[in-house]
């Protein structure tokens, strides 16, 4: 095996791709959210289809979005790696635990929440970007995604759905955002006030905002 | 000593070795006085069993004096039991309640085997410091202590991973089992000194390359670990370890 792969493969690299993928997949959250947005503006769709048909169509964006998609599956795929290690690092669990004393659930539950995500994520790709890339590709047509959401958004299920998987990120990101840059090797006394802060601030502040846009649609304030 | 009357009674781990299925006995203990240590009353329990013909509960311990690491019980779902920055030898039964249940188990990870009951193999901590865990010295007269000049920072970090005893609760607390604390503690000791210096890079790499050959499991950073150490070392060491690991890697000689 070379050095590099070497390092990946090792306890402390699989945790490096977990927190440089995870970081990444952050940097997208915030474009995601800036302009899903765009739909708060209210007017029709006009301000979210504009910047939708950039995200579409844009040599660049459609590039960045192959190295978005193996952001995806290399975090995924090393999460599954990490939870089988872990899990067999203690074939025989303690009849008795009290973990709540040093740690917090959520913490100790980021394959569980992952999980959680990874299922939304793909019911929530199969709403949109699925069918919207599948079109482009046959016929070179967009889809109306903002009337697709408008549609979408009427079923009572698929909000409770999407708030339940904003509620899944909301834990992830509290755990996660922070745990990246211990990863990295980022901890320092100058920092880790500034990084609790702004990683506490981000997990609330983002899936509020992406759990906004069905509640809005479903009932009736963004139409 | 004063003539405490607790009675306690008690859910014990046995398991006769490794290779067999263990299973949980239950005792009874009278006279239980609340200024005895946690292994004191674990004597208790062996005399009381000896009497009776039973097989004492075996059970690791050394120093008795919570500077050894040798006492390692999974008390409570917890390692060393339920309070803070102490081992399972300085608990005492003034921790517990009269009439309480209090169940004991042994560390559990795949790179601990059970050898008898409580008592756990913890070698492979030894073979991760025998992997890269010393400096390289010519033997001689101790230089000037002048000559070596050691940031006071510096020293008081390496002196605090340097607390850590090796008694293995990281990783009994740890939700993957992982052993990230001690090696980090390990490396982080040398990393700080000069004395460490010539050796940094291939320690991390070995250092962390054995930890993982012994089936430790990976970090969430929950800091489990941290907060059941009875020295009470910090997650700065795993951070640091993190940095020691990629630097090396990156930058090293070694192919």
């Amino acid at each position: 095996m070379s050095w590099f792969s070497q390092t990946l493969t090792s306890s402390i690299g699989k945790k490096l791709l977990m927190a440089l993928t995870g970081l990444f997949l952050i940097s997208f959250l915030v474009i995601h959210a800036t302009i899903n947005a765009m739909i708060f503006y209210n007017d029709g769709g006009e301000t979210f289809s504009h910047w939708g048909h950039f995200m579409g169509t844009n040599p660049i964006i459609r590039t960045l979005e192959i190295g978005l998609v193996a952001g995806f599956l290399i975090h995924i795929i090393d999460g599954l790696i990490l939870w089988k290690t872990n899990r067999d690092a203690r074939p025989i669990n303690y009849a008795v635990n009290n973990p709540s004393a040093n740690s917090t659930w959520y913490s100790r539950s980021m394959g569980l929440l992952g999980t959680l995500l990874l299922i939304f994520l793909v019911i929530h790709t199969s709403h949109f970007w699925i069918p919207n890339r599948s079109n482009q590709f046959a016929t070179g047509e967009e889809l109306d995604l903002y009337q697709m959401m408008l549609d979408i958004f009427q079923n009572p299920v698929v909000v409770l759905i999407y708030v339940l998987g904003c509620i899944s990120l909301f834990w992830h990101l509290l755990h996660g955002f922070k745990s990246a840059f211990q990863s990295l090797g980022l901890n320092h006394v100058k920092y880790n006030g500034l990084i609790s802060v702004v990683g506490t601030a981000f997990s609330i502040v983002i899936p509020i905002l992406f759990a906004l846009m069905p509640i809005s649609i479903y009932f009736g304030w963004v139409y | 000593m004063s003539a405490g009357n607790m009675h306690i009674k008690l859910k014990v781990w046995r398991q006769s070795n490794t290779n067999t299925q263990g299973r949980f006995e239950n005792y009874s203990l009278d006279h239980v006085s609340p200024d005895m240590s946690f292994l004191e009353m674990f004597d208790v329990l062996n005399e009381q069993l000896i009497e009776t013909g039973t097989e004492p509960v075996a059970f690791d311990h050394d120093c008795r004096e919570g500077i050894c690491g040798m006492c390692s019980m999974y008390i409570n779902g917890q390692p060393h039991g339920p309070l803070r920055g102490v081992t399972t030898c300085q608990l005492h039964m003034r921790s517990f309640k009269d009439g309480d249940t209090i169940v004991v188990e042994p560390w559990r990870a795949e790179a601990f085997p059970v050898i008898k009951d409580l008592v756990v193999d913890r070698d492979a901590f030894d073979r991760v410091i025998a992997a890269g865990g010393f400096v390289s010295v010519n033997t001689g007269n101790a230089q000037d202590a002048n000559s070596l000049p050691i940031p006071k920072v510096a020293a008081d970090e390496a002196f605090a991973a340097a607390a850590c005893i090796g008694c293995g609760a990281c990783v009994a607390a740890c939700k993957n089992a992982s052993a990230m604390l001690f090696v980090s503690a390990k490396i982080s000791q040398l990393a700080l000194l000069p004395q460490g210096q010539a050796e940094r890079s291939i320690r991390a790499e070995k250092m962390v390359a054995q930890m993982d050959a012994e089936g430790f499991g990976a970090c969430t950073n929950t800091g489990a670990c941290a907060a059941e150490c009875p020295k009470e070392i910090s997650l700065e060491n795993i951070a640091r370890m993190n940095r020691e690991y990629i630097g090396a890697k990156l930058s090293s000689s070694a192919v």
